[in-house]
């Protein structure tokens, strides 16, 4: 499967998952959410970008209770709890931010 | 509701050669996001999985030894690793990484503990489902 | 002509680096790679073996991409162990006849 970003093809797995991690832009992030009916508010992109600082440092995408945890843990506790999160990505926080953050999809999550 | 196990996973391989070390860390990460009890134990030339300043860039894969530094938000913080083997490697505990983890009080703990064989036993004896890799 | 013999086994695992050692003529070499490459520190094992192969003549080298990706410190190889890159892998091919692996 591939995605069109303003005339690029970006190459993605069946469930829309960039298939390049560094292919990743801030458009790619937007052409997914467009697709997904979804539009990217600051609190989406504080997510998003949470994620991919994630990855790079540990290189996975944590599952949705260890992200949740995470978040809380620096982000404040407002935002550390599904509520908030499930909200903001209400396919699943974990699943559907990793998919706007270019990650794989979470470890562990069925 | 949920049953929480106590799982050991046991790591006797080196990293990259094989696939058995990044296999386990996957199944580590799913036990560890499933809430269950893990803890894991290195030994043999599982020891070299957890060897700092690894760069495989080289060689054109991943580098997973990054993601040992994720274990303690998943609350696997238990690591074993086995003196005897380091020494007969030729190594010791400060060639491995610095993991930590913070105590419900907010106290900075090392995960990991480099103990002499005979403790394992123990520990290998406390687990309710033991996965080898 | 001379043969390149590689192996990519841990030798704390499997005896393939000992029987090759034991097989090598004076005038092999001797590569260390993928899990191998844990063969070449110093105090193992297996490091008095090598030590006393570099000493009868062998030539044993390292693959610096595999000591890399392991983090094994290259500054506590044993002595006479050199590191050759890939492209030093296809030079030790080219300059012996023919490559033994050892698996």
């Amino acid at each position: 499967m591939s995605l069109d970003v303003n005339g690029v093809i970006y190459e993605t797995d069946e469930e829309g998952y960039l298939a390049n991690l560094n292919d990743w832009t801030m458009s790619i992030a937007k052409a997914q959410a467009d697709k997904d009916g979804a539009e990217l508010e600051d609190a989406h992109w504080e997510v998003i970008h949470f994620l991919r600082e994630y990855y790079n440092e540990y290189q996975i995408s944590p599952a949705v209770r260890i992200l949740t945890k995470a978040i809380g843990k620096r982000l404040g506790s407002d935002k550390g709890n599904s509520k908030y999160l499930y909200e903001l990505f209400p396919h699943g926080p974990a699943k559907q931010a990793c998919k706007y953050a270019g990650l794989p999809k979470p470890t562990g999550c069925i | 509701m949920s049953v929480s196990k106590s799982f050991v996973c046991i790591n006797r391989k080196a990293p990259y050669g094989t696939i058995y070390a990044l296999e386990a860390l996957e199944v580590v990460l799913i036990a560890g996001a499933f809430e269950q009890q893990v803890k894991l134990i290195f030994m043999d030339d599982g020891v070299y999985q957890l060897t700092r300043n690894q760069n495989p860039a080289g060689i054109g894969m991943k580098n997973f030894s990054k993601t040992f530094g994720a274990l303690s938000d998943y609350d696997v913080d238990q690591i074993f690793v086995d003196s005897e083997s380091l020494n007969l490697r030729g190594l010791d505990a400060t060639d491995l990484q610095r993991l930590t983890h913070e105590t419900n009080d907010a106290e900075e703990r090392l995960s990991i503990k480099v103990v002499p064989r005979k403790e394992l036993v123990d520990i290998i004896e406390s687990a309710d489902v033991l996965f080898n890799f | 002509m001379a043969t390149l013999h590689t192996v990519n086994k841990s030798p704390f695992e499997r005896n393939s680096l000992e029987t090759c050692l034991s097989l090598c003529r004076f005038d092999a070499s001797v590569l260390l790679i993928e899990d191998a490459v844990v063969g070449a520190l110093q105090n193992t094992l297996i490091s008095k073996q090598i030590s006393e192969a570099v000493e009868s003549g062998i030539r044993v080298f390292a693959l610096n991409e595999d000591l890399e990706a392991r983090g094994l410190p290259l500054s506590r190889l044993i002595e006479g162990i050199t590191i050759v890159d890939y492209a030093g892998f296809v030079d030790l091919a080219a300059q012996n006849s023919k490559v033994q692996s050892w698996l």
